[in-house]
Formats: structure tokens, sequence, C-alpha cells
């Protein structure tokens, strides 16, 4: 049944990286009757394989591949080598995120319209809007099956949910809910409810959280049109004298190189590897690299004005227990420069355990006001920051001078805040520590942000080729065969979880690029 | 990140000899140190006893918690007595009881305020001793299973079955 391709079959479309973008791609084309490779430099795990134990589980997904740093961002000093906190299996980051499924709101399709230039950032709307992606983000929202839409009711609210919910209501907050979540509150499409199990980010053991490796892939491999090639590291992307990209090098399993022939080529290995990809397979022909004449890849790179607060109380909360994000306050995700900053934040409930909270309650501290905190462990309820940061071209992936286990120059990624994402950050520390005040916390902690999930930007959408590497489509407008598939194509980055979006654009590809197959176009 | 080795950590029920060590720990003659209560002991191969019991001090003035027992901080530091952090040891373990020294203490561990050893680990602080061993603690001490209940974490809970029929949301007090 599992399709099995050769590497000279020259008419395939060869999809590198399976998470929300490229796993849901490959099942789309698959459904379609494209014929697909998709490269994945991961293993693959399953619900049985994954781990409830925060360090095993993120030995056993985490990408731990080099990667460098640079510039003032917090997590260049405390996690030099660790920019990111995303994983490297088949069904990618899917395998960990915690599910928040919402939609961009209206006027983020177009931030450059609705907050004007803004000093120092690169802002620019993007080349499609909220009338056009409704249809997308509806088959969307089906497919991963988000609570609160459709006919789904949402997730009952867990200990966290309610201190949460209280502190806000007290605020005078309205639009406070547990969240539009992709994990199930029935059974859905053949995966059962939630277990209020806790360890969301470590994969979900029921399945009841949405993850391409459980659902797309296998549903796409059912076809017989798929063919996933694990642990297989893409080194170059190769093009002929017309500019058009022709195959694939990676290594496989083995350390092997291999060249896989290819009619399209789709990236979609996460904001850092996306672009250092594209910078990689530079030729001749293209020396700056590919789909880069722009010189905009790598560039505007984004990872939300993120931040946590955990507070204290003289009794206990026991946040660990039940759905890690499921409660979110939408009120402060307006765009309203009234508070001393453009766009908006969401603030989300969010746990640690305690391996991981020693980490990260406040990276690199020590002695008695760190060990008092995690002294009251059991009393903490914890919330999660994230707001829309502004694009910069200087926020950038790079190669690096440090080089990974194949000898390829690894991504470095350079951050720098800017001021707006600071005032947005504030902001959302006194409001999160206002919430939890208002329900009898003795203490709060404005907790630093962690290595970036949410990687967008560094590939992103324009309307020009001048402003960015790809079109409305996810097209590069250098190379007509090559396409953007992840967070990567983000123009903005909206005050959203993105991986909805990225499905949406996903599906919306699929479509478009099915389409243009047909018609002998690419 | 790393699974801490356990060899080496063995209960005693008695041990005669406690040589003086300032604090809660005892140098208990050659190879040991002990709690004073003699619940556990510690055994040491390539570094001295003395050392160990100063690497235990700093381990619990980085990472102070008052209701966990010595043994835990002793499972996270062992794997210093190694070849390979020998020299890093008798190198750092030197220039804190310098310091402690020159602040007018017998030594670090003989330095009796917490507060006062805080001084001398803050003058340190960025030092490659200091970071390898505050680092290493944060896993080394926080990821052992049997600390946790102390701090009332979990752990896991699919093995029964998750929190839906256990307490998800019965927090009482709101």
């Amino acid at each position: 049944m599992v399709a099995k391709f050769d590497l000279n079959d020259d008419s395939v479309v060869v999809i590198i990286g399976t998470g929300a973008g490229g796993g849901v791609l490959a099942n789309e084309l698959a459904q379609k009757g494209v014929k697909v490779v998709a490269l994945e430099a991961g293993g693959r795990y399953l619900p049985e394989d994954y781990i409830n134990d925060e360090w095993e589980s993120f030995t056993q997904l985490a990408w731990l591949d080099a990667r460098t740093t640079s510039g003032s961002w917090r997590v260049a000093k405390d996690f030099s080598g660790l920019p990111a906190w995303i994983v490297k299996a088949v069904g990618g980051t899917t395998t960990h995120w915690a599910g928040a499924s919402i939609r961009f709101q209206d006027h983020e399709w177009k931030a450059l319209t609705t907050y004007g230039k803004v000093e120092g950032a690169t802002l620019l709307d993007w080349p499609i809007d909220a009338a056009e992606m409704a249809p997308w983000y509806e088959k969307a929202e089906t497919k991963l099956g988000v609570t609160r839409t459709g006919d789904r009711a949402g997730l009952p609210g867990n200990n966290n949910y309610r201190v949460f919910e209280k502190g806000a209501k007290a605020l005078g907050y309205k639009e406070v809910h547990t969240g539009r979540m992709a994990i199930n509150s029935a059974d859905y499409d053949g995966r059962m409810a939630c277990q209020q199990t806790g360890f969301c980010f470590q994969g979900c053991k029921w399945g009841a959280k949405w993850s391409a490796a459980y659902t797309d892939i296998p549903a796409g491999e059912a076809t017989g049109n798929l063919e996933v090639r694990e642990r297989a590291h893409v080194a170059r992307i190769l093009h002929n004298d017309a500019g058009k990209v022709t195959g694939v090098e990676y290594f496989d399993k083995d350390g092997n190189l291999q060249m896989q022939k290819a009619r399209i080529v789709c990236v979609a290995g996460n904001s850092f590897e996306t672009p250092r990809l594209l910078l990689n397979s530079a030729s001749g022909m293209f020396p700056n690299g590919l789909a880069n004449s722009s010189d905009q890849v790598g560039r505007n790179y984004m990872r939300h004005t993120t931040g946590s607060v955990y507070a204290i109380f003289d009794r206990p909360v026991r946040m660990w227990r039940g759905t890690t994000m499921a409660g979110i306050i939408q009120d402060e995700a307006r765009h309203d420069p009234s508070r001393g900053f453009v766009g908006g934040y969401e603030l989300e409930t969010l746990s640690l355990g305690l391996p991981f909270m020693a980490a990260f309650l406040n990276p690199g501290g020590w002695g008695r006001s760190f060990t008092t905190a995690l002294d009251h462990y059991e009393n903490m309820a914890g919330m999660w920051i994230v707001g829309e940061d502004m694009p910069q071209a200087t926020n950038r992936v790079t190669l690096s001078e440090t080089k990974d286990q194949f000898g390829l120059p690894v991504a470095n990624v350079h951050f720098d805040d800017h001021p707006n994402d600071i005032a947005m950050r504030n902001h959302a520390y006194q409001q999160g520590m206002a919430i939890y005040e208002a329900v009898g916390a003795t203490r709060a902690f404005p907790t630093p942000p962690y290595p970036s999930t949410h990687n967008l930007g560094t590939c992103r959408m324009s309307e020009k080729p001048e402003d960015g590497v790809c079109n409305r489509w996810g097209q590069t407008h250098d190379i007509a065969n090559l396409f953007i598939s992840d967070g990567s194509q983000f123009t903005t980055g909206a005050a959203e979880n993105p991986t909805l979006t990225i499905v949406a654009l996903a599906i919306r590809q699929a479509d478009h690029i099915a389409r243009e197959m047909s018609a002998g176009n690419i | 990140m790393t699974k801490h080795d356990l060899r080496g950590l063995t209960r005693r029920q008695l041990l005669s000899r406690s040589l003086s060590a300032a604090g809660a720990l005892a140098v208990t003659g050659a190879g040991f140190i002990a709690a004073p209560d003699a619940a556990w002991a510690l055994e040491v191969t390539a570094i001295t006893p003395e050392q160990m019991a100063t690497l235990l001090q700093m381990a619990r003035d980085i990472y102070p918690h008052d209701q966990v027992p010595d043994r835990f901080y002793a499972i996270a530091v062992k794997g210093y007595d190694s070849e390979d952090h020998k020299a890093m040891v008798a190198e750092g373990v030197a220039s804190l009881d310098a310091a402690a020294q020159a602040a007018g203490f017998p030594s670090y561990v003989g330095t009796g305020w917490e507060e006062d050893r805080v001084k001398l680990l803050q003058a340190m602080e960025t030092t490659p001793f200091f970071q390898t061993v505050r680092a290493g603690l944060v896993t080394g001490l926080y990821n052992q299973k049997e600390i946790w209940p102390i701090f009332g974490y979990e752990g896991e809970s699919f093995s029964k079955g998750g929190y839906i029929e256990r307490g998800f949301n019965d927090i009482d007090w709101l």
C-alpha cells in the first residue's frame, strides 16, 4: 500500500519536512492523486512511543542538531545552542504543540495598513486576506477537530484554568474560555477524547491531540501516493540551467548521500531549516542561495513576543493536571495603540513539570529567591504570553561557521527585541500578574521567553518580489517549481498560535499546486 | 538529561569515626563522607572526601531546599568524582577555600552562615567551575523522580488514566 518511488522518478513532488506544513501538504496532495516523496530528518514516533517525562521526551523528540545564536535576546545567553524547542520527527512539531488553534483576526492580515509604519520594523501586508482564508480555515478546523468551532464542544477547564478564569473575570476580561483546541473534547475522527493527563508537549499518548504523525501522514500513505523517508537529512536543492529545481540531495539513515529527482520541491523545515537549506543550496547561478534575488531569505525572523507569568498561592493549584493550554484570554489581542504598542497578545494557560520549571522559571537563577519559588511548585499557576512581534530585517537566519554532523553549515539565529515587543511584553507581564493577584497570589514571576516554539518569517510572502521570498501561494518569486510550505511564509506573525494558519495555508497550497500541475504550468 | 550514577551511594548503619567538618556533612575517614546521623554515606575515589563535602555544600547553597535531604544533593554531584572532573574540582574547591580564608573563615564548608557562603559563590558566579556545577544541578537535582513528591509534583499520570477522574479540576478554595 505504502508507495515507493524511484530516485530517478522526476514526476514526484518532493516535500522537505513533515510537520504542520509539510505533513499536511503531503497528505492533501496524495489525496488528490499527486505522487509525493516526503523527506523527514527525524524518526517516526507514535503515541505508544511518547514518554511522559520532560527530559526523556526532550531527548527523544527535540531537534538537537547544532544551531548557533547571536543578538541581544536572552535565549542567546541562556540557551545559546538551543534557539528553538521544536521537534525532529515524522509529524514535526505537531507532536509537541499544545493544540491552540485560533484564526488570525481580520486586521492582522494587513499589519502595515492597520498599524502604519513602525520605525525599525519591516511591516508588510500579506498578499492575502481574511475573506480569502476563511474557507481554508474552516477546512483546517475540521481536519484538526478544533473545539468551539463547528459543532464541537469546548474542553473542560482544569485547576490552572479555573484560577486563570477567576482572575481574568475579576479584571473585567470578557473573552475568557478553555480555548479553541485541536484536542478532542469528544471522540472525533477515530481519535479519543482528552483524558486530562497533562504532558501535551511530550506527544499525546491518547492521540486526543491532533498531530500529523498519526493523522495526515498515515492517511496520505494509505492512498499509495505518499512515500515518507525517515531520517533523511536534506543537504541541498539542485537546479538546472533554466533555473528550475530538479531534485534534492539528502543523507539517508545510513549517512549515504542520495539524490531524489523532483518535478516540484516544497520546503517545510521550520523557519530555521527552510532558509538554511535555501542558503546552503547556493550555486554559480544563484550565488546567494536559492530564491534569494531579493536578499530576503532568512530575514524577518519572528518568534512571537512571549514570556510567562507564574504565581504562587497559599493553597494548592496542581497546574500540571489536565490539558496544558486549554485556557485563553483574548481581550488583549486587539490592536489598541493606547496601550503603548501596536498589535496585541493572547494569554493562555501553561504549566511545566518540576524538571522544566527548574530549567525555565529563571534560567541561570539560583539561591533562595529561586528555590523558594520552586518550594511552592504545588501552589503555582501559570500562563503564557503570545503576542505579535515586529518583523525586522536584521532578525535573521544566516549560515554559521559551525558545521553539523554532515559537514553542512548550521543556522545562526540572530534576534533583538523591537521596542514594540518589549512594551507589549511588559504590558502582558503587568496584566498577567494582576490576574493572579486578583485571586490572592502571594508572589508572581514574570518569566523570560523560552527557546522559541513559534518560528515564523525568514521566507516571507509578499506581493512584490523585492519585499519577500514567495508569492500568495507560497511559490518562490524566483523559481516557479520551488515552494515554501511552512511558517517561514508568514509575512507578519499576528497574535495567534500559528499552527492552524500553517495548516490552512498548506491545504490551500495543495489545491493550487494540484491545479497548476494539471494545467501543465509547473 | 543524564542519568545519574547511583553506584557508590550506600547506606551505613553506623559510622563510628566522624572527623570534624563544619556544616551538615562529615568527612568520615579515607574515601567516605557521611551524614552526621549516618543515614547514608558516599564513597569517593577520584576526588577527596573534603572536596566532595565542599561540592555538596556548594550544591545546597546554589539550590537550597530545606526539605530535601542531603542524599539527593549527593546524587546530583556524585558524577564529579571522576578522573575527567578531578582537576576542575581541585581547582574550584581550592579557589572557594582561598576566597573563604581571605574573608576570614577557615574554609568554604567552615563558613557557618549560608549568607556568607553565598557571597563567596556570587564572587565566582561567572567561572566555568560554578557554571558547570550550577547547570549540572538543574537536571542532576530536579530530574530525580524521588524528590518530586517533596514538591508535590506527581509526574506522569498516563498509567493511571490521566486526571479525568482524579482531580484535574478539584480546586476547592477559589
